[in-house]
């Protein structure tokens, strides 16, 4: 696999450009590509080195690259809404979360929904998107021991990171909610509700 | 074309539907999967008439007792398993023809880790997001994206047309569980302490039992970092061996994640990944630095021993 790195940032325009690199080398130089992911502010390629002459890869990548490289501005992308339980018992972190950012409980949730997240990436398992960035008074670390099974649906926050787990799955995540939406069904033209670049806002349930 | 079935009577410890991986969805977070060991796949393949790319059974340390419901051929590659069919002995990296009723039995396995039971036609699960390939974690692909079990009813075709009578050498296996791996630097070699990239290639790593098809942990001395800073999360192949801060490696295998925030000292290249995949749990690993240009070479080397007529027989 070759990685393009642009500068190590979690920055929206940096990903942005990541994102663009993915697509147009996916579009344009696809001998020899059997994929490509884009990251926070890299680009995964993995090629068949039989296939591919790595040189001129990496030679039109740069050539891609220095027509991104004054790109500043993202495009415009629909919000597509999440509705959230939060609490109860698929939202075990909660309290905990509130106890961290030193406030109640609804003003958690006031402030997790009333962001507009970017989805910088996608990994860990399919359709998890790695969404942020969360408001920093909730950014509560990781648990030291992930819990061994996180069930469908759940909604979480990691440092300045939020998502929801797609499948069950382990996970170290501080729990806040569920969703009933789908994340990830194989058997949809698009198995994944979202793609890097999506903005998402999540809805507390009862206001709907 | 009508449909065969292979009945499993024991599962085995691991016994799974491979073919060359899910690719072309990791930027949705889908992993590949596919063979630990490609290259006895594509041999099982090309000994039963197949495409590289038709499904198999991979097959793990302690092998399946299985009925083949189906007049077909198959070929066994890879790994040295003790194999009958109806008490009769079977070769590994021979094609062999099978009547249906009879029963295909893997006994003890000799050399390597992995075998690849190919059918001719291959095996006929559903294909999901176009391919076979099981991914344990995820439960995709395969045959209900999980391990066969006692009971299962493996759809395969029905090819009674015998195919030629082949055979090949296959892959060299690694002996007394040893095998001396080549690896290029990997994205943040540069943030071990100077020459760990070196270091490495110096000791054995002993194959910890919390392996898997996702990747093998590796006991051996720590690698120490010089820079402590936090990765921020980026797409990985298979062959990356990441670095958790602890500092015992992970070799990355075909069940491994798209993503990942460990840093990288290195990916096994591409040639010895089979080679790879024919280890266990208590076998051990010696890494070897190698340069791009050998990286491709090896492959070279690795592609044109599936090309060679030497290798592939028609014998009768």
């Amino acid at each position: 696999m070759l990685l393009v790195e642009l500068e190590p940032a979690i920055d929206p325009v940096i990903n942005e450009r990541a994102i663009l690199l993915a697509s147009r080398i996916r579009e344009r130089h696809a001998r020899g590509v059997r994929d490509i992911a884009p990251g926070y502010s890299t680009v995964g390629i993995h090629y068949d080195p039989l296939q591919t002459d790595l040189s001129a890869l990496e030679h039109a990548i740069e050539h891609e690259f220095a027509r991104l490289a004054s790109l500043d501005v993202i495009a415009d992308r629909a919000v597509i809404e999440i509705p959230v339980n939060y609490g109860g018992s698929y939202g075990p972190d909660l309290d905990a979360v509130a106890t961290f950012a030193g406030c109640s409980v609804d003003e958690v949730i006031k402030r997790h929904s009333a962001r507009i997240y970017r989805v910088y990436m996608l990994g860990f398992v399919p359709g998890f998107a790695y969404m942020g960035r969360v408001d920093p008074s909730l950014a509560a670390p990781r648990h030291r021991v992930p819990r061994e099974r996180v069930p469908a649906g759940s909604v979480g926050i990691a440092g300045l990171q939020t998502g929801v787990y797609p499948v069950e799955s382990p996970g170290g995540w501080q729990l806040i909610g569920h969703t009933t939406t789908v994340m990830f069904d194989a058997n949809r033209d698009q198995p994944s509700l979202l793609s890097a670049g999506d903005l998402v806002r999540f809805v507390p349930a009862g206001d709907r | 074309m009508n449909a065969g079935v292979l009945h499993i009577v024991r599962p085995g410890l691991l016994t799974t539907v491979q073919d060359l991986g899910r690719y072309g969805h990791q930027a949705a977070g889908v992993p590949v999967a596919g063979p630990m060991d490609t290259f006895s796949h594509r041999i099982a393949n090309q000994l039963a008439g197949n495409a590289a790319d038709a499904a198999t059974l991979e097959i793990t340390l302690i092998g399946p007792e299985l009925i083949v419901e189906a007049d077909t051929t198959m070929a066994i590659a890879g790994g040295m398993f003790e194999v009958t069919c109806d008490d009769r002995p079977v070769g590994i990296g021979v094609t062999f023809a099978v009547k249906s009723g009879q029963r295909l039995k893997f006994g003890r396995i000799v050399q390597g880790a992995r075998a690849y039971l190919a059918v001719a036609g291959g095996v006929q699960t559903e294909p999901m997001l176009g391919s076979r390939a099981t991914h344990l974690v995820s439960h995709m692909g395969g045959f209900k994206g999980r391990a066969l079990t006692a009971g299962d009813r493996i759809p395969i075709s029905h090819e009674p047309r015998p195919r030629p009578h082949r055979k090949s050498v296959g892959l060299t296996l690694p002996t007394n569980g040893r095998a001396l791996l080549r690896v290029i630097p990997g994205p943040q070699a540069d943030w071990f302490q100077a020459d760990a990239l070196r270091a490495i290639a110096s000791v054995s790593f002993r194959i910890s039992p919390q392996s898997n098809r996702m990747g093998y942990r590796l006991q051996g001395p720590p690698l120490v970092r010089a820079r402590e800073d936090e990765l921020i999360s980026e797409p990985l192949g298979i062959g990356a061996i990441q670095v958790p801060a602890a500092g015992e490696p992970i070799l990355l295998m075909a069940d491994r994640q798209t993503a990942g925030g460990y840093p990288k000292i290195g990916y096994v290249i591409s040639a010895d990944l089979p080679v790879a995949g024919q280890l266990a749990p208590g076998d051990f690993i010696e890494f070897h630095v190698c340069s791009h240009q050998e990286a491709v070479a090896a492959l070279i080397s690795r592609e044109r021993q599936l090309l060679r007529y030497a290798d592939l027989k028609d014998v009768s």
